[in-house]
Formats: C-alpha cells, sequence, structure tokens
C-alpha cells in the first residue's frame, strides 16, 4: 500500500455549544487505503466524516486533504463525494441524470459525459438501467446509483456514511464483497462509516475505533480483534470474557498475571503499561475456549457446567459456569459435535490457550461536556 | 357479527344507499348544465329544446364580463399571495423544530374551522375602522386568510419528507446554493406548488361571504351571480356561468390533485428506504 498520506487529521474538535462531538481527534490515512470508523452511535464518526466532505465545521484543528488545507473549502470545492446513508437520489431524475449530475458543471462535450456516465454505470453493474426512473430502482440499486453518482467525480477520497445499513443482511454480505472489489479497482482512498464490526473487520485495511467523540485504537482489523488495546474496544467488536487478574511480576515486554481460575498467564506488555493496584483486566475471546469431549485432554482444562444455551445454526453459543469464577463465562462452539443438544446443568470440560489472553488498559473517562 | 355482514351483504342495503347519496349530492349540480342548453327561461321539465344561446349571451354581457375580470385578478393574486405565505409555514414546519410550532400549525389552520360569515364579518369591522376603501384589494387580503391554510396543507405533504440530503448531495458532487436550488429543491417541490396555486385560485374563484362583504363596487362572480338571482329572466345566463365556472373549478382540482400525489411521491420516494 502506498504510503503517502491523502487525509491528515489534526487535533480536530468539533463542540455543540459545551457537548464535545469530537474531542481533539488525530488521525492519519494514506492514498488508496479502505478506512472505516467505527463505533457507536453518538461516538462522533458521522461528524468526522461530516467534516472531511466539509458539512460540518471544527471548532478547532485542521484537516489537510491530498496536502491541502481544506476547513476553508466548502463541500462543493473538495475533492471528496460522498454516499448518504439514505443515497439521496435526486427524485426527480433518471439513473443516467442522477450519475450525469455533477458532472454538468464540468463543460464536458456531450459524448465524453456519457461515456464517463456509462463507465461509472459498468463500473457498479447497473448498465443498461440508465433510463430507470429512481422510483423503480431497489434498494440494492440506489445504493449504486449513489456509488456511481459519486464515483464518475473521479474524488480523490470516496466517503460512505453507513452505506449498507438500509440493506437486508443477505443483501449487505453482497454489497461488502462488491465495495471491497470495487475499491480495489478503482484504487481511491474509501471512508466507511460503520456500526457493524464485521462490516468494517471485512472491509477495511485499517479501523479507526471511536468512543465519545474520541479515537480509542487505530489498527488493521486482525490487530484490532486479537489485540484490542482497552475493554471497550474488545467489547465492541465481538464476545469477550473479561477476568481481573492480579499482576504476579513485569519482565522486559511481559507481565506476568494471577487470571483466577485460569492460572499464571504471560501476557505481552503494552506500551505505557502500569497496574496501580495491583491488579489489570485481562480477556480471552469465547471462541478461544473449546470444549473437551468424552476422552479429549488438553494441557489445559477447566470444569464447568452448562448454564444457558443458545443455538445459531452453524454454531452455539454456550453460558459456562466455572467454580471460583464470579462471571461465567461465554464460549462459541461449532455444532460439529453436538454441541447444541448439551443439557442445560450439564457437567463439561473446557480448553484454554493461556496465549489467547489479552491485557486490556483502562477506557480512559468519557466526559463530553 | 360474521352473520350480519353476511346478511348485509344478500340485501344491497350499502350499494343503495351509495346510490341515494350520490345522487343527492350531484343531481342538483347536474341539472345546472341540462338547464343552461335548455330552450326555455324558466326551469322545468320537460326541456323545450337545444339552444346555446344562453352562452352566446354572456358575450355581450359587459356587466358579467367585467365581474369576471374582477374574479381573475382577485384569483390569481390570492393564488399568489397565499402559496407564497403557504410556502414559508409549510417550510417552517416541516424543515425546523421550535416552540409554539404547533399552536403555529393550529392557527394558520383555523380560518378553515371558523365560520366563514364571523370572519367576513370582523373583517369587514376591521377595514371600515382603518378607513380603508372596500375594493378588490380589500377582498384579496380577506380571502388570502381563508386560502393560506389550504395552501399550507398542500404544501406540508409536498415537503414533508424532502430529505435534506438531497441539497447536501447536489452541494458534494459540486453544485452551488444557488444552483442546488434551481437543480434539485425547485423541481422536487414543484408540483406542491402549482398544486398550491391552482387550490387557492379555485377557492377564490368560487368563494361568495368573504367577497360579498368586501367587494363594495366591484362585484367578482359569485358575488354578479347573486345579484343575478333576482332577476327571474337572467337565470339561464347565470346557469350558463355557472356551468362554466363549474367545469373550469373541476378541471383545475383535478389536476391540483393529479400535481399533488406526484410531488407527494417524490419527496417520500426519496426518503424511502428499501
Amino acid at each position: 500500500m502506498p504510503e503517502r498520506p491523502m487525509i491528515e487529521i489534526e487535533n480536530v474538535s468539533k463542540f455543540y455549544g459545551i457537548y464535545k462531538a469530537l474531542d481533539d481527534v488525530s488521525l492519519s490515512i494514506a492514498e488508496g487505503e479502505f478506512f472505516s470508523l467505527l463505533g457507536p452511535s453518538g461516538c462522533g464518526k458521522t461528524t468526522l466524516l461530516r467534516s472531511i466532505a466539509g458539512f460540518e465545521t471544527p471548532t478547532h484543528g485542521e484537516i489537510y486533504i491530498d496536502g491541502a488545507p481544506s476547513l476553508a473549502l466548502p463541500p462543493n470545492r473538495r475533492p471528496t463525494n460522498m454516499v448518504f446513508q439514505s443515497y439521496a437520489i435526486f427524485p426527480h431524475l433518471d439513473v443516467a441524470e442522477n450519475v450525469a449530475y455533477g458532472l454538468k458543471r464540468l463543460k464536458l462535450t456531450p459524448a465524453e459525459e456519457k461515456k464517463r456516465v456509462g463507465d461509472a454505470l459498468d463500473q457498479v453493474r447497473l448498465s443498461g438501467l440508465g433510463q430507470r426512473k429512481a422510483h423503480e430502482l431497489s434498494g440494492g440499486q440506489r445504493q449504486r446509483v449513489a456509488l456511481a453518482r459519486a464515483l464518475v467525480m473521479r474524488p480523490k477520497v470516496l466517503l460512505l456514511d453507513e452505506p449498507l445499513s438500509a440493506l437486508d443482511k443477505k443483501l449487505r454480505e453482497e454489497m461488502q464483497v462488491e465495495l471491497r472489489t470495487l475499491q480495489k479497482a478503482v484504487g481511491i482512498t474509501f471512508i466507511l462509516v460503520t456500526h457493524d464490526q464485521y462490516e468494517a473487520l471485512a472491509l477495511s485495511d485499517r479501523i479507526a475505533v471511536m468512543f465519545g467523540g474520541r479515537i480509542a485504537q487505530v489498527a488493521t482489523p486482525k490487530e484490532i480483534y486479537q489485540h484490542p488495546r482497552t475493554r471497550k474496544v474488545a467489547d465492541f467488536l465481538g464476545g469477550m470474557n473479561f477476568l481481573k487478574a492480579r499482576v504476579l511480576g513485569e519482565q522486559a515486554g511481559a507481565v506476568s498475571v494471577d487470571a483466577a481460575r485460569f492460572g499464571a498467564v504471560s501476557l505481552a506488555k503494552p506500551h505505557g503499561f502500569s497496574a496501580s493496584d495491583g491488579h489489570v483486566t485481562v480477556g480471552i475471546r469465547p471462541e478461544r475456549l473449546r470444549l473437551l469431549w468424552d476422552d479429549d485432554r488438553a494441557p489445559h482444562e477447566l470444569a464447568g457446567r452448562i448454564e444457558n444455551r443458545a443455538y445459531f445454526g452453524e454454531v452455539t453459543h454456550l453460558t459456562v459456569g466455572i467454580d471460583g469464577l464470579e462471571e461465567p463465562l461465554s464460549m462459541v462452539e461449532t455444532n460439529n459435535y453436538g454441541a447444541d443438544d448439551l443439557p442445560i446443568g450439564a457437567e463439561i470440560r473446557l480448553a484454554f490457550d493461556p496465549d489467547a489472553f489479552v491485557l486490556l488498559a483502562e477506557d480512559p473517562p468519557v466526559s463530553r461536556v | 357479527m360474521n352473520a350480519l355482514t353476511q346478511r348485509l351483504r344478500l340485501i344491497p342495503v350499502l350499494p343503495a344507499y351509495v346510490a341515494v347519496y350520490f345522487l343527492f349530492l350531484y343531481l342538483p349540480i347536474l341539472l345546472l348544465p341540462v338547464f343552461s342548453f335548455n330552450n326555455a327561461a324558466t326551469t322545468t321539465f320537460p326541456l323545450a329544446g337545444f339552444t346555446t344561446k344562453w352562452y352566446a349571451s354572456l358575450v355581450g354581457n359587459t356587466v358579467m364580463l367585467e365581474a369576471a375580470r374582477n374574479s381573475l385578478v382577485v384569483g390569481v393574486t390570492v393564488s399568489l399571495l397565499s402559496t407564497l405565505l403557504g410556502i414559508c409555514a409549510a417550510r417552517a414546519i416541516t424543515r425546523y423544530r421550535f416552540r409554539g410550532q404547533k399552536a403555529a400549525a393550529g392557527l394558520i389552520m383555523a380560518p378553515l374551522f371558523l365560520p366563514e360569515i364571523i370572519v367576513a364579518v370582523s373583517l369587514l369591522m376591521i377595514v371600515l375602522a382603518m378607513g380603508l376603501e372596500l375594493s378588490l384589494l380589500t377582498v384579496i387580503l380577506g380571502q388570502t386568510v381563508f386560502c393560506v391554510p389550504y395552501a399550507m396543507s398542500v404544501l406540508v405533504s409536498g415537503f414533508e419528507g424532502f430529505d435534506r440530503s438531497l441539497e447536501e448531495a447536489s452541494y458534494d458532487l459540486g453544485e452551488t446554493a444557488l444552483g442546488t436550488f434551481r437543480r434539485v429543491t425547485l423541481p422536487v417541490v414543484a408540483p406542491a406548488i402549482v398544486s398550491s396555486l391552482l387550490v387557492s385560485f379555485t377557492i377564490s374563484l368560487d368563494e361568495f361571504i368573504l367577497a360579498f362583504f368586501l367587494s363594495g363596487t366591484e362585484p367578482t362572480l359569485p358575488v354578479y351571480i347573486w345579484g343575478q338571482l333576482r332577476f327571474a329572466a337572467k337565470l339561464p345566463g347565470v346557469l350558463a356561468l355557472g356551468t362554466i365556472m363549474l367545469a373550469a373549478s373541476i378541471l383545475m382540482l383535478t389536476f391540483a390533485e393529479i400535481l399533488r400525489r406526484r410531488a407527494e411521491r417524490r419527496t417520500q420516494m426519496a426518503l424511502m428506504l428499501p
């Protein structure tokens, strides 16, 4: 991936009165990168996206687009284009006229304009539907028109505001694959706002997780899922079993802790680690716990009993009570071996890998005023 | 319950009721064109043969033509004024949230539910107290008060759900604020505006009470018709005139409703998620 920065966000804050929608956000997004802003509603991700587009003016800070300071530029003079959550298809225009909307100002020859519209429709696989009226389109098609209308402008950055949230699950998954393919094909920077962690994980080169107007962590999908920095990040990106653990000792680059019934565990020491009261929070993902059947043996085992069970088709989610642990553990088991038939109350054994634990930092207190 | 509905289906009570209802509603109106083509000065059956002479007599009737001109001036001005005011009100109600919004909307709609004659009398008192001369201007002011609620309801249904992101999408695609208004805002709401103009014009054209109280020496068509009813010989001419006005009103209201539905579909569709 080319490392030239395309978007640089420098200490951007946005206040509504005394409410901090964005609180000193800094971020660098590379040329050609598929970048996601992930977080719960109200975390500031949409405000940040709209600040890049020019629809919001940050109270402090600067946003550079391709090296140029951009806050003084209105939306119509920025090299960015946006796909709106509602798609915002112009209802009085047909598909081709929608796509050609922004081109009209470029004073192209009719032939050239037609070619660019045709190419853009091909790109989103809507060839031949140029004469369709907006109200004759399905949800997925409307989404594609919105994409084509933005891409035809050849922006340096494409901004996507929850573009898939209105589609049903099946179509959403199809569009995810297509979005990813499209981004690779056009090669420009995509910035996606989403509250769906799976969407962010599946699509992005890098993800910024946001809470309370601040960025909690920026990393690749794999890094952010496997090594979330804080408890909230870990929690937002899927299931996680949290445990209080006592610090046994610190070595260079590692911390060893006593993780209750899991025993002594050695963990990678995060940057700036400090355990003020000698206790830390550690976590292990549900899928890193494994049921042991019959005579199966594992180097690290725990005994427990099924407290609850939820059937999800391909997997079953189990809640397992362990003596000596305050909270029951969540685990995810494939249904290949009959986990879906385990009765509530059944005594089971589970295996775990001590290397699967992550050390989680305390979340900074959220204050938005 | 089930047995009852079945019995009702056997006896065509409801269809008969509906037929009588429509007959009662529309038969008198249908008699209007019938007698306007009847070759007799009285409105009695049997009909005396077909004629268009009553229509022909209208052409040379300068007093009637003057009243028609007055109605046209008043109608056009009232429809423009009440649509303009209606646009402001509808935009405020659909786009913004403010304290007293519901109350404001209610007060704008109120003239619809007040007895028109009371409104007319109070307007007359104020106009006289202010020392204004009764004229077409006073009719225009009075009818505008009365038409704004109609204009506003038509416009609100057109503006409701006008997705703000349509305008943002236009800026985002490089268009200026003025260009956005011209290329997006106006076309999307245009049907609602035309519909509001037509509805207000039609209401003004038919309106009698306010015009009667406030028009002074310049009668509008309804006031003129009222004056003619005293002379039995003039009745067929009035029927011919009434037929023309009826046809014009129905045409305009139909057109307005078509446009209103189109406007509604457009704006709703822009919002509609799959």
